[in-house]
């Protein structure tokens, strides 16, 4: 198991130094030239003046080769100095822990609303397969699946922030502001899980010693609750954690789409900025947090599914 | 492979998963209009989609505007319809690159192993250990907005899924006997992979590609949501719902429209991919089960 989260953590690293090229490369090749961005940024646009691009361009080190940058910028990194926003000046890692805060109540949110909706819906339907409530569920999973988070956010702003206004149409706040992106967020995933809920549950429902705890004369409560969950949860937790990865993904939208200030819009809005250090801190934060999840999300199948060692490990 | 397509073809229309295969069709069904409304979209538009008349602007749907008009008083129907054409397109190049790459690495690695394969893998680890969408994001912002820079995002963070199935398939079949028959007959190995292999994983690269295009035509809609992708007046379906966005309370329908289109599109691609699925090869249903 160690030897298996160790090799896990230097595939983390990799994947660092992977993603750091990446965009190290990207913003080379981008047009926009860092040193001057940095000046307009100091001096303001009129007092813009080739001296001060060339001294910037000099104090800042952007006149060496990109690979002596990028070793450079990795060597900072390795102690949390992600560098200072092109813009503003400040340093990148404080604005992105000042951000980082909302998109984890955003995602935090959306986990639960989709858990609370899926779970229970999945469950309902599994045990009254084949009934209208069964076929209204799979298509809402349907529509939930197919509907991109954009348009659902919008259409719950229209309805639900601008028609019957029970909601704040954006912004960040209170509990209130929080359901509209929470439930635009969170609405792909609750469809998937529904389906797989259901699935796995009408999967175990067809096992013999459920058949067996039936004909003990368990009540179907019983059955349902104290046999049958337990053992289909194990498919839903490996989905729900593969989810949360996306999960992590969407808040790029759905933050923009709500001026919710997390880091999804932190990333657009420098991307729209050509702020190159922010968005290069961005991405990496982005990067180690999906790792990061999906090794936590790793490690606990394995105490959670003992079958599931043997497959990792070899 | 036509063939293939034959069987499943016959299949489609006899298989007794009827639910399913309704799906299928509708999906296929709506596919071929989508094709066909852009392949004539020029003829078939009332207006032209830059044409703009500023006393008409935020019309309500009618005959004239079937769909009304936008804030420039722009036709928003032949904007939809002149949008399938970039969307489809999207959908298929991005695919296309995606898997034409994730066949040509996933067969090198499945059919070399060893070394070859170790790296391969290593690099699709990699790519998938980063959360696709933000790097797309993050390259084509970079690279500044641009239909190009959006296809080349899409296609780098799409292959590694088509890599993956394609060596697994390859390392499964090289060991079956028309493969040692071709080799001790003196076939190369580059004709084994073209003419014994390919086969093999197209199937499964079929009905990856059916999702695929989907997938792309939603992350291209997304992309050019955030305001990347072809810039104005092209008209774009996820550009047209980001101006839109802004007459959310008065003027609903420059979102609701390009909206239904996008949702439609995907649902189509979803369905027929499913279906398909289900038609070549039963196993892969829990492996793509997202």
């Amino acid at each position: 198991m160690l030897k298996y989260i160790i090799r896990r953590l230097a595939m983390l690293v990799i994947v660092v130094i992977g993603v750091t090229l990446v965009t190290f490369t990207m913003i080379h090749l981008a047009p926009g030239d860092p040193a001057e961005l940095m000046a307009i940024a100091r001096y303001g646009l009129e007092n813009l003046s080739e001296e001060d691009i060339e001294r910037i361009r000099v104090a800042e080190g952007l006149d060496a080769p990109i690979f002596i940058q990028y070793l450079r910028w990795l060597g900072h990194t390795v102690t949390g100095d992600l560098g200072r926003s092109l813009v503003t000046g400040d340093p990148v890692q404080e604005e992105i822990l000042l951000k980082l805060p909302a998109t984890f109540q955003l995602a935090l949110a959306a986990l639960v609303v989709s858990l609370l909706v899926a779970v229970p819906a999945g469950i309902i339907s599994a045990v009254k397969q084949h009934s209208p409530l069964d076929y209204l569920t799979m298509t809402g999973a349907l529509l939930g699946v197919s509907m991109p988070n954009f348009c659902l956010g919008l259409l719950l702003i229209l309805f639900f922030a601008v028609k019957l206004g029970w909601f704040p149409v954006y912004g960040y706040g209170g509990l209130s502001h929080m359901i509209l992106p929470a439930i635009t967020l969170g609405t792909g995933m609750a469809a998937i899980t529904t389906r797989l809920t259901r699935s796995s549950m009408l999967n175990v429902l067809r096992q013999d010693y459920i058949t067996a705890a039936r004909s003990k004369g368990l009540s179907e409560g019983q059955l349902i609750f104290s046999h049958a969950l337990k053992n289909s949860f194990i498919p839903v937790i490996t989905i729900v954690g593969l989810q949360i990865g996306h999960l992590l993904e969407g808040t790029v939208i759905v933050e923009s789409i709500f001026a919710w200030p997390g880091l999804g819009k932190l990333l657009v809005d420098s991307i729209f900025a050509r702020d190159f250090s922010m968005i290069q801190g961005c991405a990496l934060l982005f990067a180690v947090l999906f790792v990061l999840i999906n090794l936590l999300v790793d490690i606990s199948y394995v105490y959670l599914d003992p079958q599931i060692r043997y497959e990792k490990e070899s | 492979m036509t063939a293939a397509v034959v069987t499943a073809w016959r299949n489609l229309s006899v298989n007794n998963q009827l639910r399913k295969n309704k799906m299928a069709l509708i999906g296929l069904a709506i596919i071929l209009l989508l094709v066909i409304v852009a392949a004539i979209a020029p003829v078939f538009v009332p207006h032209h989609p830059y044409e703009q008349d500023l006393e008409k602007a935020f019309l309500p749907p009618s005959l004239e505007y079937p769909f009304g008009t936008d804030d420039f008083g722009r036709c928003i129907f032949s904007r939809i319809i002149f949008g399938t054409r970039i969307s489809l397109a999207i959908g298929v190049v991005v695919t296309a690159i995606s898997a034409v790459t994730g066949i040509i690495l996933g067969m090198l690695a499945g059919f070399y192993s060893g070394i070859v394969d170790e790296v391969i893998m290593r690099i699709v680890d990699i790519f998938l250990a980063f959360p696709g969408l933000i790097l797309a994001l993050v390259i084509a912002g970079l690279l500044g907005p641009g239909m190009f820079n959006v296809l080349f995002a899409l296609s780098l963070v799409g292959w590694m899924g088509y890599a993956r199935v394609v060596r697994g398939v390859v390392m499964a079949e090289k060991e079956k006997n028309f493969v040692e028959t071709a080799r001790a007959l003196g076939a190369g190995s580059l004709y084994i992979m073209y003419r014994h292999l390919l086969p093999n994983v197209l199937a499964p690269v079929i009905v990856m590609a059916t999702l695929g295009i989907g997938q792309a035509i939603l992350a291209a809609a997304g992309l050019s949501f955030l305001g990347l992708g072809a810039q104005p007046p092209v008209p774009v379906w996820g550009s047209m719902l980001n101006d839109g966005k802004m007459y959310l309370q008065t003027a609903p329908h420059l979102t609701i429209f390009p909206g239904l289109a996008i949702m439609i599109t995907v649902l189509s691609f979803n369905f027929l991919g499913d279906g398909l699925r289900d038609l070549f090869d039963p196993r892969l249903r829990e492996k793509t089960i997202e």
